[in-house]
């Protein structure tokens, strides 16, 4: 016959950021940590080699960290001035960096002193980094122009100076070796060849550019400058392919994550965007103290490292995939295994009659005491700690089922003063939670109609009856508010579009409210417009607005008590 | 015209199983109910339907083995015959007429030769008092017999078959009424009477309700409406009586029984537990869950199985331990079908509203409940005066891929909860599996649902009184590969903040129609775009606000650009959706109109004057098909049409809208009716007298795979058999023999042409043969098999002569077993070919 069905915990939709993969990927990283550079930290570049240490630009030093250390393995402190762009060459032994005073430095990654001291360029150099042949090093200055220099002989080999500002930024094409791009405040961003002196290709991103960057196939090229990121097709003559203004303030700098498919952008607004190379969707987003001012990604995005403008650099390694188990399993000690395979590996023989077991369904407490009709006792089970802050939903699940058994009021009733305050206490708690705001409110009701007589003998729960009704009208008045601007934006909407389209968006925007309420399905619309969250308040109102009608006179009589008393 | 006979109006099954307590046979081998006008017999071990035993014309209201022979049963109804049959061979032995309407049948061991039944007091039928006759049966050996002696035994019993009860042996009666309880002694010839107050101090109701006698010892079990279960004793005098009271149930008791040995005592009620009392002792047993509420018990004579018959048309056998063995369900009808009927697409059965909190399917072509579908999952609880969820809306996808069902509760402080459930067809389960469900999907009531028509379209469109209309989509959820696919709200639509009365899709699903009150809007569901609003025309009425559109339809095939509407005051409109125009409007109060899936009919039901007319139409032609006027007393509200297996070839005009679906309708008072046509139920009849009475075994697969063969050899011996026995149907060809001869004859076809047609129908055809032949070459290998299972087939046919000789058929006996004989010993040769290829080739 049919077996006793359990209490139906309704799925309620899951608010806040979604989960999606890229979220799982993105938020797999220990805690941060930070290390206090001397000044902002303007490039981070990791070594090709393994164990992919990291330099860091920062003041008058370029520090090298160890993937797993927090001290620097190594230290380069022979500047003048500001350090600029630290780069390792792609063999991962030599490093070249400018500085403020204008002078290109090649240092080994084994010596203290620099290799190479090339002097040209009359202000700050920003940028430097080598030629993929190995040979030849790229600057580029405040002076507007970029030099290519020959390091076996140290000499300048050409200097551009097609640029009408300073260049900031640049980055050189893995492929060819003679093939860079820079981007300057003149707000433009060139593709020069070594083999001529004059640039290939120009770029007008329209603002001042903060960095460059080459996807690994080289067809398309990613500059950033303002609040813009913007991809260009190389092949098809630097033609613009998207325009993404996702950060409110400049963004600095730009990353690829390992696989190519995913992009890293940095901003001063102290956000970190994580891209879908395939959609140019945001996916993921990081928040950080300070602003951004670089950011890199050790291969196969074990360390992300983040270098910001208050001189703080956060270092976030992700999780290896083993220390997962050991952490559940610290959780609750199990029964032992041989307890579940007790007689089941025998094996039966040939004579032997099989008798199968019915399968025994496990009910919870609260069930079970459900099936045995003690209504009483399975309110408190659902009103211990466990239940209550973990999974309220269970707790107001049972208290519907109870309703709907007709048997609310009993369990409710005869409650001690102990009881009854976790009771208010959970109404507090989660009355106003627009998921349980129906049922709670018919609780909180039955309540003040039980308890109306006893009402001043308790110090502790007269205190939060009348924190429970504060609570309810500052919602109401909140929900008054809200109402009113959902009024203030029909009115927007009916007179900015033309009559057809009035029908039809608004629709759509009732339709993702609508949904929000609904169930455990997803939203079909990922961004909720404000008047979509004023109609999801505004569904509690009704009921919220009984509970202040009852009330005045619940207050009334409590005067008319203590003024017994 | 000739032609209106043509098409009956006919009530087709779901009659009720449970209106009287089914009865176990002596081998507890079957159980017999009353159902409708007949009564069934089923297989206690496999649930099946065996035999029904159809005869009577009116309702049957009691049943009893006939005390002389374990294999005949007494049924009395309300038509005023007492029927015995031979429940084993569905056979109708003796009709006794008494000629009054009869509520209830006792058959007593002792009184041999003796009847009793529960008559009106008065010949007239409206007569509110009953009484207790003894009918002495006649010793005449007629068919029909007419039965003049009656003695009344007892006056002012209630009719209700539970209320009157034999004690020891049938040594008295025990009869309540009321407050009162009367106990006639067959001896003494006395009545005692014993008084209740209608209630004590703690405001008990005291009145009773059930009666059982404890078979050995003097001692009355009695039921009582507030639950409690009184034991009288010593009740052969007026004094001294005594009585002890037990009680558990919280509502009234409604079904006691004492088992046959006096040991237990069952009890039933509303709370749908079984109670087993340990007689003379404290201790009870409970059976809980049984799904509803308990209308009668009964006990087998053995004592080994129990059977409960329960308000939801439900009789569920339990073994003596206590363990449900068995439930045999018929259709399921509540107070009101809330959700339309509706036709599942992949088995064509019928679903609509069953226990509470369920969907059920039965299946049109066996009367048959398939399954259960439990939407609400939730614990029931049996408590009056609780509101429950219910199903109010079903829909299926037209590929029969998906379900979608919306539940509602709404309690007295008005707070509605409602619920939107979408559920995939699961294929290896077999049944239907949750997948989405939305918790208020509307802030109000809904009033209708769809999905759409196009095949590939997965699209759902709910209306509700909230003023929107909601299209539902089924979308993959990309990003979240744990939840799979779900259904999500795509579209919510309003007009002019109307309420949305109902939707409906084009054929095609291309055009979408949503009524807002009085105005028809259409729209399309690819672009959400309002192509067209239809207005009603203006007519003489109260002005437009208070009618609003009733149904809403869309013709169908190459009807699909007329659109149709009914609204509340008496308007049937046809748009024609190309020229946005109206082609055509009538007055006439429909209350429902339905569409046939597979040809461009529409059936509208219409109400006048307290009765229903049927009219069926084609959208293009303003000449109704069929009408008929008074199909059933009130209001119809719910039909459907039902696709059939096989189309039917009828050339009349007026039948052929039947061709390829049924017309299935529920009335006022929950009966299901359908139209036959005449052809149809010549079919019927001949199929049922070429039903071959079998024994014990139920229609079940197995019997299918096995009894295949038995069937093979059992038709062979017809050619011989033909001489003595009847005459047969002929072979085949009898639907041509018929048509030939009931066909004018100046529209038939030549003589030469139809000649070899006519003689190759009368033919009969010799296919064994050849097979036996080949079968010998393998009857070598598959001796031993063969000969185990022709020991087993043998059984049966052995001892069934020997039942035959109890009943009045002597003649005919061993003339077939000695033909069944021979045909045996050919089919050893014969049939088992099958097996010996299957073993061959499996390995």
């Amino acid at each position: 016959m049919a077996s006793f069905k359990p209490t139906r915990i309704p799925a309620y939709p899951k608010l806040g950021e979604k989960v999606t993969q890229d979220t799982l990927y993105w938020k797999n990283y220990k805690t941060p940590i930070q290390i206090k550079e001397f000044g902002a930290v303007s490039a981070i570049d990791v070594s090709p080699l393994s164990p992919y240490n990291y330099a860091v630009t920062a003041s008058t030093r370029i520090h090298i960290y160890g993937p797993y250390s927090q001290e620097p393995v190594k230290t380069f402190t022979r500047f003048k001035d500001t350090a600029y762009s630290g780069r390792f060459r792609s063999d991962g032994k030599l490093l070249v960096a400018g500085s403020e005073d204008s002078v290109v430095r090649l240092f080994d990654i084994g010596g203290r002193v620099a290799l190479r001291m090339l002097r040209g360029h009359s202000k700050a150099v920003h940028f430097t980094d080598f030629t993929s042949d190995r040979f030849r090093i790229i600057s580029a200055s405040d002076d507007s122009t970029c030099r290519l220099w020959d390091i076996p002989n140290s000499v300048e080999l050409t200097s551009f100076s097609e640029h009408t500002d300073y260049v900031r930024c640049g980055t050189t094409s893995k492929l060819n070796p003679d093939l860079f791009v820079t981007g300057s405040y003149d707000h433009t961003v060139k593709v020069f060849d070594a083999r001529t002196d004059k640039s290939v290709m120009s770029m007008d991103h329209s603002q001042p550019v903060e960095s460059v960057l080459l996807f690994p196939s080289e067809g398309l090229l990613v500059s950033a400058g303002g609040r813009y990121v913007k991809v260009w097709d190389l092949l098809k003559g630097g033609r613009a392919l998207v325009s993404l203004k996702n950060h409110h303030k400049t963004v600095t700098c730009l990353c690829l994550s390992s696989s190519g498919q995913r992009l890293l952008s940095g901003s001063l607004d102290r956000h970190v965007k994580v891209y879908n190379t395939a959609t140019y969707k945001v996916v993921h987003n990081f928040d950080y103290a300070a602003s951004i001012l670089s950011v890199a990604l050790a291969p196969e995005d074990t360390t992300l490292v983040v270098g910001m403008a208050n001189g703080v650099l956060s270092v976030k390694h992700r999780k290896s995939p083993e220390e997962k188990p050991e952490a559940s399993s610290k959780k609750r000690r199990r029964p032992a295994y041989r307890v579940f395979v007790k007689g089941r590996n025998y094996a039966p023989k040939q004579e032997d009659f099989l008798v199968s077991k019915p399968v025994r369904t496990h009910l919870e407490m609260y069930d079970k005491q459900l099936k045995s009709f003690q209504v009483s006792k399975a309110l408190d089970t659902v009103l211990e700690p466990r239940i209550r802050r973990h999974t309220p939903e269970v707790t107001v699940a049972v208290m519907q089922e109870l309703n709907r058994r007709g048997t609310l009021k009993n369990a409710l009733a005869g409650r001690d003063e102990k009881s009854l305050t976790v009771l208010l206490s959970f109404l507090i708690g989660h009355v106003v939670d627009p998921r349980f705001t129906q049922v709670l409110v018919n609780v909180a009701e039955m309540i003040l109609d039980i308890y109306v007589q006893v009402v001043g003998r308790s110090a502790l729960v007269d205190k939060q009856i009348v924190r429970l009704q504060e609570l309810i009208e500052r919602e109401i008045d909140l929900e008054q508010e809200l109402v009113e601007v959902l009024g203030m934006l029909d009115t927007l909407f009916a007179t900015m579009t033309t009559k057809k389209e009035v029908a039809t968006q608004e629709s759509r925007a009732n339709g993702g409210g609508s949904n929000w309420g609904a169930g455990p399905e997803p939203e079909p619309s990922g961004l909720l417009t404000p008047s979509v969250q004023v109609l999801h308040r505004n569904r509690c109102q009704p009921v919220l607005g009984f509970l202040r009608v009852t009330f005045p006179d619940y207050c009334h009589k409590k005067k008319v008590q203590s003024g017994d008393q | 015209m000739v032609e209106q006979a043509e098409i009956r109006v006919v009530r087709c099954g779901g009659s009720k199983i449970n209106y009287r307590e089914a009865i176990i046979t002596f081998d507890s081998k079957f159980l017999l109910c009353a159902s409708g006008d007949s009564v069934k017999v089923y297989s206690t071990s496999t649930e099946e339907c065996v035999h029904i035993l159809e005869g009577h014309t009116d309702l049957v209201s009691g049943l009893a083995f006939n005390p002389a022979n374990h294999l005949q049963v007494y049924s009395c109804s309300l038509d005023g015959t007492i029927r015995l049959w031979d429940y084993t061979d569905g056979i109708l032995i003796k009709t006794l007429v008494i000629g009054y309407k009869i509520l209830a049948l006792y058959v007593e061991k002792k009184h041999e030769g003796v009847l009793f039944v529960i008559v009106p007091m008065a010949s007239d039928t409206d007569s509110e008092t009953f009484q207790l006759v003894a009918v002495h049966l006649p010793k005449s050996a007629g068919q029909e017999v007419e039965v003049r002696e009656l003695s009344s035994v007892l006056t002012e019993v209630r009719p209700s078959p539970g209320a009157t009860s034999f004690g020891r042996g049938g040594e008295y009666i025990a009869t309540a009424n009321g407050l009162q309880l009367s106990v006639y002694f067959f001896k003494k010839q006395r009545t005692y009477r014993f008084f209740l107050k209608a209630s004590d101090k703690k405001g008990a109701k005291n009145a009773f309700t059930c009666v059982s006698c404890h078979p050995k010892e003097d001692c009355i079990a009695t039921g009582h409406q507030d639950g409690k279960i009184r034991l009288w004793r010593n009740f052969n005098q007026k004094k001294e009586y005594t009585y002890t009271t037990q009680h558990w149930h919280h509502n009234a008791v409604s079904a006691l029984s004492f088992t046959p040995e006096g040991m237990n005592l069952l009890s039933g009620g509303i709370e749908s537990v079984l109670v087993l009392w340990r007689y003379g002792a404290e201790s009870k047993d409970l059976l809980p869950r049984l799904g509803s509420a308990i209308e009668h018990i009964s006990v087998s004579p053995d004592g080994s199985l129990f059977c409960t018959s329960h308000r939801d048309n439900k009789i569920t056998v339990i073994n003596s331990n206590l363990k449900v063995s068995a439930v045999i369900q018929g259709l399921v009808k509540g107070e009101d079908v809330r959700t339309d009927l509706i036709i599942d697409p992949r088995t064509k059965s019928l679903v609509l509203n069953g226990k509470p909190g369920h969907l059920q399917f039965y299946s049109l072509h066996h009367d048959k409940q398939l399954y259960n579908l439990d939407i609400v999952q939730q614990e029931y609880i049996h408590q009056s005066g609780l509101e429950q969820f219910d199903v109010v809306k079903a829909a299926f996808h037209s590929r029969g891929t998906w379900l979608a069902t919306i539940e509602e509760r709404r309690e007295r402080t008005a707070e509605l909860e409602t619920g939107l459930k979408l559920w995939a067809y699961d294929e290896q389960t077999q049944s239907f599996v949750l997948n989405t469900s939305v918790s208020s999907p509307h802030e109000d009531r809904i009033t209708a649902m769809c999905f759409s028509t196009d095949e590939e379209a997965t699209l759902l469109v709910t209306a509700g009184k909230d003023g929107h209309f909601k299209a539902w989509q089924l979308a993959e959820d990309w990003e979240t590969h744990r939840d799979g696919i779900s259904w999500s709200c795509d579209f919510v639509g309003s007009y002019h903040h109307l309420r949305p009365t109902n939707c409906c899709f084009s054929a095609d699903g291309s055009l979408l129609a949503v009524s807002f009150q009085e105005i028809v809007t259409v729209w399309s569901p690819d672009s959400w775009e309002l192509l067209l609003t239809l207005c009603q025309p203006p007519g003489g009425h109260q002005g437009l606000a208070g009618n609003p559109v009733r149904d809403l339809c869309f013709g169908r095939l190459s009807c699909s650009k007329y659109l149709l509407g009914t609204t509340s005051n008496t308007l049937l409109c046809c748009w024609d959706i190309l020229t946005c125009s109206l082609k055509w409007s009538t007055s006439m109060d429909v209350t429902l109109l339905q569409a046939d899936p597979l040809s461009e009919n529409m059936a509208a039901f219409c109400s006048t004057l307290g009765t229903t007319d049927l009219f069926v139409f084609k959208p293009s032609e303003p000449r109704p098909l069929y009408s008929q006027k008074a199909v059933c007393p009130g209001k119809v509200h719910r039909a459907v049409f039902a696709p059939r297996e096989a189309a039917l070839e009828s050339c009349e005009e007026r039948a052929q809208w039947l061709n390829r679906s049924q017309l299935y309708f529920m009335t006022e008072h929950m009966d299901l009716m359908t139209f036959n046509t005449k052809s149809e139920e010549d079919k019927m009849m001949a199929s049922s007298q070429q039903l071959v009475i079998d024994d014990s075994v139920a229609m079940t697969p197995f019997y299918l795979l096995l009894g295949k063969h038995r069937q093979l050899q059992q038709e062979k011996p017809n050619p011989q058999a033909t001489q003595m026995t009847q005459r047969v149907q002929l072979p085949q060809g009898s639907s041509a023999i018929r048509e030939l001869l009931h066909t004018p004859a100046h529209v038939l076809p030549s003589a030469s042409v139809l000649c070899t047609m006519f003689v190759n129908s009368l033919l009969i055809s010799n296919t064994g043969v050849r097979e036996g032949s080949e079968a010998k070459e393998e009857e070598m290998v598959s001796e031993p098999e063969e000969d185990a299972n022709s020991e087993e087939e043998t059984n049966p046919r052995d001892c069934q002569p020997a039942r035959v000789n109890e009943s009045c058929t002597e003649e005919a006996v061993p003339t077939i077993s000695r033909a069944q004989e021979r045909q045996l010993r050919t089919a050893r040769k014969t049939d088992y070919s099958w097996l010996s290829r299957s073993l061959f080739s499996s390995p």
